[in-house]
């Protein structure tokens, strides 16, 4: 116990010399959070709107010049067919459609009149807080209507996001970001660490001192575990506290699949410093061969649905991408564990499977 | 009895069809200062690991330091110091810290280990560099202190793998003033060296050649054997029948 005490003071020790590192460490996740969370947009300002009247009578020309009228929004186009919109959205200016039921003005006693919004759902984040938006300022337009009780009106408003009809949360972002940050401090961190003992010969008079194989591998791990908790607290603390995002399932699930996903995580790095001799070896695998993947295929990015299959394959060997699955789950949608199961489970037999190989390799290279 | 700290008999390691250590026997005596020399890929590091208890030998037998090293590696481990080739202190370490690090992992007392720290560093003349990080050190002062380090938890032996490597004579004469007043309080010294000026020092040499032990004797006898005037030529000589290509 006093040598396995001994040695991890001396991770530690060695960790926080290492200023630079330790503050790319500390600083990097809150960095990620605070750019991904501010780089969306909360204000809008002049949206480009396109518009589709087939009713072209007053009614709809007073939401029309209403919409124009906000700070918010800027008609630039009005179409003649449904068939533009779609080519409207691949120009890439437009952000938003407006359409109106035909005979709008006529069906607005009788509550049939609609107003449908369009929008881009591949940027999810700009879609919703456009649709939202819009929502808002037909409400208070519909609010006006209805004191002034001309007529009793009911405009129904119906929202579609095309390219991602789920609409997913702006707030994705953050368990992705866990999982990048998990992968990129346990797994990196503990392979360069490993393999500098190698490369400086340490590693050699540490097997030759009564100090067994597992309590050296534990000593290593143990900081950085540290660490990786660490960083998920300051992670979810600033998410909650400074970007409002919501923590709606449960802290010990969260708490578990974290802790699962640390494991695999460690020993992804155990491995890899197994297989390279030198600490830029080790860099290269973990950064190529482990974050790359991870930062690509967790849906952080690009969003694993519009995928080709073969894709979500590779991305279904990604250890991140399951985290994050997880925590989407757990934190934004708030189901139970009946619904993060198989990603769980997926976990735990990573683990399980890492573990005894990074165990065994580790072995052979001792015998 | 337990004047053999180190005893071999038919000691041997193979890998896949390859005797990298073949059968090799020898004792050495408490307190002596044992050369090991050999070409490179000779078997010198092979057989040398076998002893340290960080690979297990294929057939034969050995003991250091009572115990045997296929079965009871663990006790191995905490009776021996070991000093590799390549410098292996922690360079972002204090040298205080270092000691620390290395008491600690040989189980031994904070107290202790605060005791040995001053002695050690007053004997080296190393009190001004106490809290100095290792990599600030000179070459040959990091030698040193590596050894100190590897009989810092005072072992029965010390093997220590071409520790001289890369160091001016200067600084070897000293650092075999070290190895000699280890060697006086006790502590067995195996050491492995490519300068055969220092096989002169040691009490008694082994030259190994394509995995056996080809000669075995004190330096004096050696050279008179071999009818050379240096242990170098007595290495060239046998070196010469080698069939192995060194690495």
């Amino acid at each position: 116990m006093k040598q396995f005490l001994s040695f991890v003071r001396k991770e530690f020790r060695q960790i926080f010399r290492d200023r630079r590192t330790l503050l790319i460490l500390l600083i990097m996740p809150l960095m990620l959070v605070l750019l991904l969370g501010y780089a969306i947009k909360t204000e809008l300002n002049d949206a480009r709107v396109a518009v589709f009247d087939p009713s072209k009578d007053t009614e709809t020309r007073r939401v029309i010049e209403r919409i124009q009228a906000s700070e918010y929004f800027t008609v630039v186009r009005e179409l003649d067919s449904p068939d533009e919109i779609g080519e409207v959205f691949k120009s890439g200016d437009i952000g938003l459609v407006v359409v109106f039921s035909e005979r709008f003005a006529s069906d607005m006693p009788s509550g049939e009149a609609s107003i449908q919004l369009i929008a881009d759902g591949t940027d999810p984040n700009q879609a919703s807080l456009l649709t939202s938006y819009a929502q808002g300022v037909l409400s208070s337009y519909q609010a006006e209507l209805l004191e002034q009780s001309r007529v009793p009106t009911r405009i129904d408003v119906v929202t579609r996001m095309l390219y991602n009809p789920q609409g997913e949360s702006a707030y994705n972002f953050v368990p992705g970001v866990m999982g990048v940050v998990l992968m990129l401090i346990c797994a990196m961190m503990t392979s360069v660490s490993i393999v500098r003992e190698k490369e400086t010969g340490t590693m050699e008079i540490l097997l030759a001192s009564p100090m067994r194989p597992i309590h050296i591998i534990l000593s290593k791990m143990t900081p950085y575990f540290t660490l990786s908790v660490t960083n998920v607290v300051t992670i979810l603390l600033l998410a909650v506290f400074v970007m409002g995002v919501p923590i709606r399932g449960s802290l010990l699930w969260l708490a578990v699949v974290s802790a699962v996903f640390i494991v695999v995580a460690l020993s992804l790095g155990l491995l890899i410093s197994t297989l390279v001799d030198s600490q830029m070896a080790a860099l290269l695998a973990s950064g190529v061969g482990l974050m790359m993947p991870t930062l690509v295929f967790s849906g952080l990015i690009f969003p694993l649905e519009s995928m080709p299959a073969a894709l979500r394959w590779i991305a279904d060997l990604i250890p991140a991408r399951w985290y994050i699955s997880a925590m989407r789950k757990i934190m934004i949608q708030g189901v139970d564990a009946s619904c993060f199961a198989v990603e769980l489970c997926v976990l735990l037999a990573m683990a399980a499977v890492l573990v005894a190989v990074a165990w065994k390799k580790f072995k052979i290279r001792l015998g | 009895m337990e004047e053999n700290v180190i005893y071999t008999r038919e000691l041997t390691k193979r890998f896949g069809t390859f005797t990298a250590v073949d059968r090799i026997s020898f004792n050495v005596r408490r307190g002596e200062i044992f050369g090991f020399l050999g070409a490179n890929g000779a078997g010198k590091t092979t057989a040398m690991r076998m002893l340290c208890g960080l690979s297990v030998p294929t057939a034969g037998e050995g003991r250091v330091a009572g115990f045997d090293i296929a079965t009871e590696a663990e006790e191995v481990k905490k009776h021996i110091g070991y000093m590799s080739q390549r410098f292996s202190l922690y360079e972002d370490l204090k040298i205080w810290e270092n000691l620390r690090l290395f008491g600690g992992i040989y189980g031994m007392k904070d107290k202790e280990i605060a005791r040995k720290t001053d002695e050690m560093l007053t004997d080296l003349g190393f009190e001004s560099v106490r809290d100095t990080f290792v990599r600030a050190l000179p070459l040959g002062w990091k030698q040193k202190l590596a050894f100190s380090v590897s009989i810092f938890h005072e072992p029965r032996v010390v093997f220590l793998d071409e520790p001289t490597g890369g160091v001016d004579p200067v600084t070897r004469r000293q650092f075999w003033e070290l190895i000699y007043r280890a060697a006086d309080r006790g502590i067995t010294v195996f050491v492995t060296t490519h300068y055969m000026d220092e096989a002169e020092y040691c009490d008694r040499v082994s030259i190994m050649v394509d995995g056996r032990i080809e000669a075995l004797d004190t330096p004096e006898r050696l050279r008179a054997r071999f009818q050379a005037a240096t242990m170098d030529e007595v290495f060239q000589q046998l070196a010469r029948k080698a069939v192995r290509k060194s690495d």
